[in-house]
């Protein structure tokens, strides 16, 4: 039951692990993109046999190369965390993540380490064209391994192709092709592939409009912006179109999590979406005092969010009551009624394995054909995780329910700080192509201060983008299977606290040596043959 | 075929600019951290440390996932 739980393990684990996922996706979203913007470069110079373009290419490979490095195995703490911190977690999962991380570790060692050797070293030493077919494979080769790792993040949004063990008490995988091929998965590696390719472009215009503020290598940066500006323009587009899918997806797999990023407490007809907007009050205040509107300002757009989340303008969008206190009309199990039957699935476990102990065989061969049987399954095991909110006494069940609601303020604005600010960035590129083709960029100097600007914005699109996706299924380290209580290890606060300070400053050390380093060959500029 | 792959490394490594340098020397003391400090003093996998059976490590993530 929840009291049994030390909150402060939770929520300290919790701090470490998006500490270090936050800082591992600094550096991701740039390495995805920007190995593309290179490949395009170098193509460019491998069919004209333009020295510009080679100078061009060994600058931004150059960039690549310095985020590359800084960046490389962040991501192996989370790893380190999974096993230490999150250990009821990896043991539930341990079957369906080991599979896509071992992709994932074996092609980035393989196709990463060995073309970004030649992409740095291979100048001048291997052909024109295996160079740039190494540049190429090492771009496509960082996109596959985010694809792995996005699956694994995809299957805990929205568990697909597996079978529970109640013996082992593990997950187990049964169709690996439904995992790889879920609708959840598919839009969440386009939409966040494509992110980075938006950030890396930000990045190369951005960076390229500092050169024309400060009349520096003009050439080089025009036809930097014109890459840049292209590529992102297409990435946004993309961006546009996956959100859309990942938005259907939420609506239909985690329907708390599209009420909280819209602030849509009571569900309707014809919803709304909010262009922008402020809510009243805290999060508990508005759970707690119901209200027929729960903003201070908004912008409203009638109908948007039906369409949004089922291509419908007039279809019912549910809300966060309709989800907590059930909808019949609207075919809503309350989240009552969800804890009661995951509390009955968690006492068949704890049955299933006191039978076991006790050798007791009928009870045990009863219990287990449970666990095969698809009805049960589906109408208690599916809510396996909601039984941690289990209580007796119905006054605290009910303050329990409240529990299940992700933080609204924090969705709601992460939500709408990425769609804005990807639509501010559509209209930064149209802009930037649009001076850059008639030849005028370098004079328009309000758009190359923007530009140059949108570097932070792009970074802080890309983390609100996380947030989303991340703080808005709270509780949920497995959607409806498994809550952040069930799944921290019970190791000490304290160890928890120390380690998240350690890599505090280790990542800090970090990111003033890639800042660093970087501007320090930014500001020396491309220079001939690149180095 | 072998030596060849191994001097293009060596002579890319003795070309390298300076701040290519500086990369690797923090790319050699961050696994080094990672490594050799996180992972055998901090991060121990806690089910592998304190159970020596699949089955004990089973009947405690079932003990804390339904209390």
């Amino acid at each position: 039951m929840v009291e049994n739980i030390d909150l402060s393990l939770v929520d300290w684990s919790r701090a470490q692990f998006a500490l270090t996922a936050m800082f591992h996706w600094i550096f991701v979203p740039l390495t995805l993109g920007l190995g593309f913007i290179v490949a395009f470069m170098e193509t460019i110079y491998v069919k004209t046999g333009s020295q510009e373009w080679k100078r061009i290419t060994k600058f931004w490979m150059n960039l690549f190369g310095i985020n590359f490095a800084i960046g490389v195995a962040t991501g192996i703490i989370l790893e380190f965390q999974f096993g230490t911190n999150w250990s009821n977690y990896s043991w539930f999962v341990g079957d369906i993540f080991g599979a896509p991380l071992a992709i994932e570790g074996i092609m980035a060692f393989f196709m990463e380490s060995t073309f970004i050797a030649v992409m740095f070293f291979g100048w001048d030493k291997v052909s024109k064209k295996f160079h740039l077919t190494s540049t190429w494979l090492t771009a496509i080769g960082a996109n596959l391994s985010a694809l792995w790792i996005l699956i694994a993040n995809a299957w805990m949004q929205n568990p697909v192709g597996m079978k529970f063990n109640p013996e082992t008490a593990r997950n187990e995988m049964v169709n690996f092709w439904d995992i790889l091929f879920s609708p959840t998965a598919v839009n969440k590696f386009l939409h966040t592939t494509t992110s980075g390719f938006v950030l890396a472009s930000v990045f190369v215009v951005g960076i390229s409009s500092w050169f024309l503020l400060h009349k520096r290598n003009q050439l080089f940066a025009k036809k930097s912006i014109v890459v840049g500006s292209a590529f992102g323009l297409i990435a946004t587009i993309m961006v546009i179109f996956t959100g859309d899918g990942a938005a259907k997806d939420i609506a239909k797999h985690q329907p708390m999590k599209l009420a909280a990023m819209e602030g849509l407490y009571q569900g309707e007809s014809g919803a709304p979406l909010m262009i922008y907007g402020f809510l009243s009050g805290s999060d508990e205040e508005r759970l707690k005092e119901p209200s027929e509107d729960n903003f201070i300002v908004n912008i409203p757009v009638p109908g948007m969010l039906s369409f949004l989340a089922n291509g419908d303008f007039s279809s019912y969008v549910p809300g966060i009551r309709d989800m907590l206190y059930g909808n019949e009309k609207q075919g809503i199990l309350s989240f009552e009624e969800r804890i009661k039957r995951g509390h009955i699935a968690q006492e068949t476990l704890k049955e299933f394995k006191t039978a076991e102990k006790n050798n007791n065989t009928a009870e045990y061969n009863s219990l287990k054909e449970k666990f095969e049987d698809k009805e049960w399954l589906n109408t208690y095991m599916k809510y396996f995780g909601y039984g941690t909110y289990y209580d007796p006494d119905p006054q605290k069940l009910e303050a329990n329910v409240l529990e299940l609601v992700p933080p609204v303020t924090i969705a709601f604005h992460s939500f709408h700080i990425m769609v804005g600010l990807g639509t501010l960035f559509v209209l930064l590129f149209i802009l930037l192509l649009f001076y850059t083709m008639k030849n005028k960029i370098e004079n328009v100097k309000w758009l190359l201060w923007i530009a140059l600007w949108s570097i932070p914005l792009a970074y802080l699109a890309q983390q609100t983008g996380w947030l989303v996706a991340e703080v808005g299924r709270q509780p949920w380290v497995i959607q409806d299977m498994m809550n952040t209580r069930m799944a921290v290890s019970q190791i000490e606060t304290s160890s928890v606290q120390i380690t998240f300070w350690l890599f505090a400053i280790t990542f800090v050390g970090l990111a003033i040596a890639e800042a660093k380093i970087m501007l320090t060959q930014i500001k020396k500029g491309p220079k001939e043959g690149g180095q | 075929m072998f030596k060849k792959i191994i001097k293009f490394y060596i002579d890319g490594f003795r070309s390298m600019a300076s701040w290519g340098r500086t990369l690797w020397i923090i790319i050699l003391v961050k696994l080094f951290i990672l490594f050799f400090i996180f992972k055998l003093i901090f991060f121990k996998d806690t089910l592998n440390t304190r159970y020596d059976t699949d089955s004990e490590r089973a009947e405690h993530v079932i003990d804390q996932i339904t209390k």
